[in-house]
């Protein structure tokens, strides 16, 4: 059962210390800011993050690794132009950092949320990156060894989220936040809007049995969104490609 | 696809003729990532006409081009993390999905900048080894490796004059044997894994003068 909580600091108040926690999000699209800021608020620390990214300018997982709250980083491309203090504690060498190509990122957290234990990619082959790892050559081709990545947490964002805890994303926004939620114990997820309706079944990207706590925030900060939103409100056009409940399809028959 | 002949012009090309001749030798109906930088200039010269499908890692098939003004929207950017449009038949998917997707060769070209190649196409485009230096990979090693042609685009020499195609790369490697194409400001190099470099196209330089500043390097013209 998904629980729908209303605060995003009892979203994520499970979170412990010591926990690995998928951060969703490609720079700010998909990134669950407001559960970001509550685990900050939250106190919890000596954690494993993976996320593509290590903290931009000085907001969300910027400011946690700023605070020292984060012992290991795992991820793709943490050196960005605004990312000083990733930067600074990498330096400093208090915070561990593994660094992974972007698709086996992907591909490690999908393994770890389908139950496979490992996989053999050609990318990184040949490279310091695979620097240790077993490799095998299969059918003329190079590969690599990688192991799943699965999370204590994940903390992701999605576009909406119907009361049985299916959700949709939106547009690039989707990015890690479907393998993160299958690679997660418990799953954490921040939405615009919590519909009251079902979502269209055929429209789901995320089925309820991947997602535990719910959270509705609307994070206002796009304009597209906020239209999006205020049309809702307004009644102007259908909940995002809700059809009708169970009770009232049940109640015209 | 232009014609395979060996040809030579006076001066070399400039970044824009080397984006249009880039596009020239994208076939139509090709699905096509072009990465960060310099690559991103080549969609200039992709004609709707063409129908080029361009992918971008962080989960989107179909993109135009970039978004102004009110087209801006925070849930829409490509992998440069730049706020792109949307082109009609587009299509969003996940990370996985995005990846799987290039690793299992579903993509025609990737076009990717470079800062040294190999004659039997290796690829050293993620890090220059320097010391303290703060590393970060994201999908250049994914990109390498995850299209049926995977074409550089670069200056044939550093500013300094160095070259950047050498017999083996010094720099830290992104992937194996996975270039095809070079296109150079100064000529264009198909690379099939033998080690020997054909030569299509040069602009602005001799075969003479390719070949006494890349020893250890052998050229052959189509």
């Amino acid at each position: 059962m998904t629980e729908f909580v209303d605060t995003a600091a009892e979203a994520v108040a499970s979170v412990s210390n010591g926990a690995t926690v998928l951060l969703g999000g490609f720079g700010n699209a998909g990134q669950p800011m407001e559960l970001i800021d509550a685990l900050m608020e939250s106190g919890a620390t000596d954690l494993t993050v993976v996320n593509n990214n290590a903290g931009q300018a000085d907001a969300g997982l910027a400011l946690l690794i700023k605070e020292r709250r984060v012992a290991k980083i795992i991820c793709s491309f943490p050196r960005q132009s605004d990312s000083w203090h990733f930067d600074e504690a990498y330096r400093a060498g208090e915070i561990e950092l593994e660094l992974v190509p972007q698709g086996n990122l992907a591909e490690r957290l999908r393994a770890g949320g389908a139950g496979i234990g490992g996989f053999f990619t050609p990318t990184g082959y040949g490279t310091e990156l695979a620097a240790g790892k077993e490799t095998r050559e299969i059918e003329g081709r190079h590969y690599v060894l990688e192991a799943p990545i699965r999370g204590d947490f994940a903390l992701i964002k999605a576009y909406a989220a119907d009361p049985y805890g299916n959700l949709v994303y939106r547009k690039t926004a989707r990015n890690f936040g479907p393998v993160m939620a299958t690679a997660a114990t418990h799953t954490i997820v921040q939405v615009d809007e919590v519909l009251e309706e079902a979502l269209d079944p055929e429209a789901i990207i995320t089925p309820s049995i991947y997602t535990d706590t719910i959270v509705g925030i609307p994070t206002g900060s796009g304009t597209k969104q906020r239209e999006e939103r205020e049309a809702l409100a307004a009644g102007r056009r259908k909940p995002c490609l809700a059809t009708k409940t169970a009770a009232e399809l049940a109640a015209e028959k | 696809m232009s014609t395979e002949t060996f040809r030579t012009t006076e001066t070399p090309l400039t970044q824009d003729e080397l984006a249009h001749a880039i596009a020239e030798d994208i076939a139509p109906g090709s699905f096509v990532n072009l990465g960060i930088g310099q690559p991103t200039t080549v969609s200039n010269y992709l004609s709707p006409e063409k129908q080029v499908t361009l992918h971008t890692e962080n989960g989107m098939l179909g993109f135009g081009p970039k978004a102004l003004g009110e087209q801006v929207d925070e849930d829409l950017i490509n992998a440069g993390k730049i706020p792109v449009t949307e082109l009609p038949g587009a299509a969003y998917f996940h990370h996985a999905d995005s990846f799987a997707m290039m690793r299992g060769g579903h993509l025609d070209v990737c076009v990717l900048g470079a800062y040294q190649v190999s004659a039997s196409g290796d690829l050293a485009n993620w890090s220059t080894g320097k010391p303290g230096a703060i590393p970060a990979v994201g999908g250049a090693m994914d990109l390498a490796i995850g299209a049926k042609d995977t074409y550089v685009m670069m200056d044939l020499f550093t500013k300094k004059g160095d070259r950047k195609l050498l017999p083996e790369c010094t720099f830290p490697l992104t992937g194996v044997g996975c270039v095809s194409r070079i296109y150079a400001d100064m000529g264009v190099f198909l690379l099939d894994g033998s080690g020997i470099v054909k030569v299509r196209e040069l602009h602005g330089i001799s075969l003479e003068d390719v070949r006494d500043r890349h020893p250890g390097v052998e050229f052959e013209t189509l």
